[in-house]
């Protein structure tokens, strides 16, 4: 600790460090080597094993490489395969989709429920919060095992239509061509609904009261109320629940693998399995860094346009 | 301004068909796990018989040991290692202002959209040339990496939100850097820690794909990785698979009961500042 300290001290009296801002504005002392130090263990590891790989990856994907062999060449041969080969491109359309369950609908659940939990009822609120919160801490590996048996052809789903009488929609859910890729989607809702509930409610409690307190002597009812205070005051909440619950949808991995594997007949597949089946069970690691790259390219896109769409001038 | 009974019922109700929703999966998955190893078990049912030995036998089959262990050496590295580095880091960002400090920052913060995808295929590639692979360092850096853009985010914005005050006071005392982080910022900044090492150790407890690529042997995967592994072994022994699953949720909802607030306190602030 004594060298950094020297260090800083040091640098402090350098003139350069204390000036005038462009704009004659006076700027704040930086700190010299010393305050590097502090910085450098974190990004070391993080250009090493983030910055590193990426960039690694973006290189495989120009790459025809099994893994073993030396490399060759390919040009942009392997983003052609990714957008244009049916298994490729249904893989990112299903990841699409999944957007869908993982974020519109929780959305839309979350708003109910915060617009539930929010106003009068006090009592027990706590104990709503943390039980519509805790799907979303647990492992999605056993989230997906749960789900498997619910989907089951004796699971609780089928029982619960044969209790209806509905025996005639019972089947194989995840075995099912038709519904595999809408039962995924649903696990998805069932995990990301408490998470925007918890943005909202935090939304929801930094509005203005006296805000509620006019609506409600302009006449608005509860209902009334949250359309046009609550709704309105949610707008950057919304948006990042639609960011991180998007994000999750097209990078989902372990609820598929564990549930559907991309089956039946690849009507699940999305493109995380893909790129790991490409890369570690084919060989293929240009496919799959392309997709990989692709995805990201997706990630990025999406991510900037709903923070576009939610920007807080936009009027 | 007084609500009518009935609407206050009505939402009761619909609350509480909601929290139905999310807990009936639980209690499928608590019954199913007592039934006899090997029957087969109809939606939500009572066992004939309570098997509470599964929890031996799917604790033996799945040799929850070693990936217990496994879990516990790979959290327990990555956790204080993201806490400390993101600690120092934000120090740097935000109190002694750095020089580069604005690019660096939104560097980081790029990091948060970066999806695991992107990195794996290299990861295992490029850590295979240096033995990297199969090795819990390789994973627990790689986790650090992951998790350390939103470790510095949220300790660089608790930092800043620290009175200006407090800093220069102890600099008018002569304090070092070293001084100033740890003897004046970080007594104050428990609550902050506190939620940064909770949310860590949740999402290197539950991260799937990582271990899965970087880990070919088996002994060496967490507990979730193993349970991803035990569906394609046991996948029709659903008493067994059900308290496998159950034996992998334990340790993270102990923990989110008993740090309730910190993880809603750190998922809710730590997007909303973004």
């Amino acid at each position: 600790m004594s060298d950094s300290s020297a260090v800083k001290s040091a640098s402090t009296t350098e003139p350069r460090s204390v000036r005038q801002g462009r704009r004659g504005r006076f700027r704040p002392q930086h700190g010299g080597l010393g305050a590097w130090l502090y910085l450098l263990p974190a990004l070391i590891i993080y250009l090493g094993f983030t910055i590193y790989p990426a960039v690694s990856t973006f290189q495989f994907s120009f790459l025809d490489w099994d893994g073993v062999a030396p490399p060759s060449w390919a040009g942009t041969e392997n983003f052609v395969l990714a957008v244009t080969d049916p298994l490729l491109a249904r893989a990112l359309v299903n990841g699409l989709l999944l957007i869908v369950f993982f974020t519109f609908i929780p959305i839309a659940v979350g708003l109910l429920m915060t617009a539930l939990l929010i106003g009068k009822v006090s009592r027990g609120t706590t104990f709503y919060r943390v039980v519509f919160f805790l799907p979303q801490v647990l492992p999605l590996v056993a989230v997906g095992t749960t789900w498997r048996w619910m989907y089951s052809e004796n699971g609780m789903i089928n029982q619960f239509l044969e209790l209806v009488g509905l025996d005639f929609l019972t089947r194989a859910w995840l075995g099912d061509q038709n519904f595999a890729l809408i039962a995924l989607g649903l696990i998805g809702t069932w995990v990301m609904s408490g998470l925007c509930m918890m943005l909202f409610m935090s939304g929801a409690q930094r509005i203005d009261t006296s805000l509620h307190e006019a609506a409600a002597i302009d006449g608005a009812g509860p209902f009334r109320q949250f359309l046009s205070v609550t709704l309105p005051g949610l707008r950057k909440e919304i948006s990042i629940a639609g960011v991180i619950t998007t994000i999750a949808a097209l990078a989902s991995f372990d609820l598929v693998f564990v549930t559907t594997n991309g089956g039946p007949a690849g009507a699940t597949n999305v493109p995380a399995l893909l790129v790991y089946r490409l890369a570690f069970n084919e060989g293929d690691i240009g496919a799959a860094s392309a997709l990989a790259v692709v995805l990201t390219v997706l990630v990025v896109v999406l991510v900037s346009t709903i923070r576009h769409l939610t920007r807080e001038d936009v009027r | 301004m007084k609500q009518s009974t009935l609407g206050l019922a009505l939402r009761y109700g619909l609350l509480s068909f909601l929290a139905v929703l999310v807990l009936l999966p639980f209690v499928g998955i608590a019954l199913a796990a007592l039934h006899p190893s090997g029957s087969q078990v109809s939606g939500v049912a009572l066992p004939e018989r309570w098997s509470w030995e599964n929890f031996s036998l799917a604790w033996e089959a799945g040799g929850f040991d070693d990936l217990m262990r496994s879990s516990l050496l790979i959290s327990g590295g990555v956790v204080p290692l993201t806490v400390l580095f993101a600690t120092m880091a934000g120090f740097a960002l935000s109190i002694l202002n750095v020089w580069g400090g604005k690019v660096l920052s939104l560097g980081f913060v790029l990091g948060l959209t970066v999806p695991v995808e992107l990195l794996v295929i290299a990861l295992y590639y490029n850590l295979r040339e240096v033995g990297l692979t199969d090795a819990y360092l390789g994973v627990i850096l790689a986790e650090v990496a992951l998790f350390l853009p939103f470790g510095v985010y949220w300790m660089q914005s608790h930092f800043s939100e620290v009175p200006k005050e407090l800093v220069e006071a102890a600099r008018m005392d002569g304090a070092r850097d070293s001084t100033v982080l740890w003897r004046v910022l970080m007594p104050i900044s428990l609550p902050a820690v506190t939620t940064l090492t909770v949310l860590v150790f949740m999402w290197s407890w539950n991260q799937f794909l990582l271990v899965l690529v970087m880990m070919q042997d088996p002994t060496m995967r967490t507990a979730p990785t193993g349970l991803g592994l035990f569906v394609g072994q046991y996948g029709t022994d659903i008493p067994l698979l059900a308290a496998a699953s159950l034996i992998v949720i334990a340790p993270i909802v102990v923990v989110y009961l008993v740090f309730q607030r910190s993880f809603v306190s750190g998922i809710t602030q730590g997007a909303i500042k973004g």
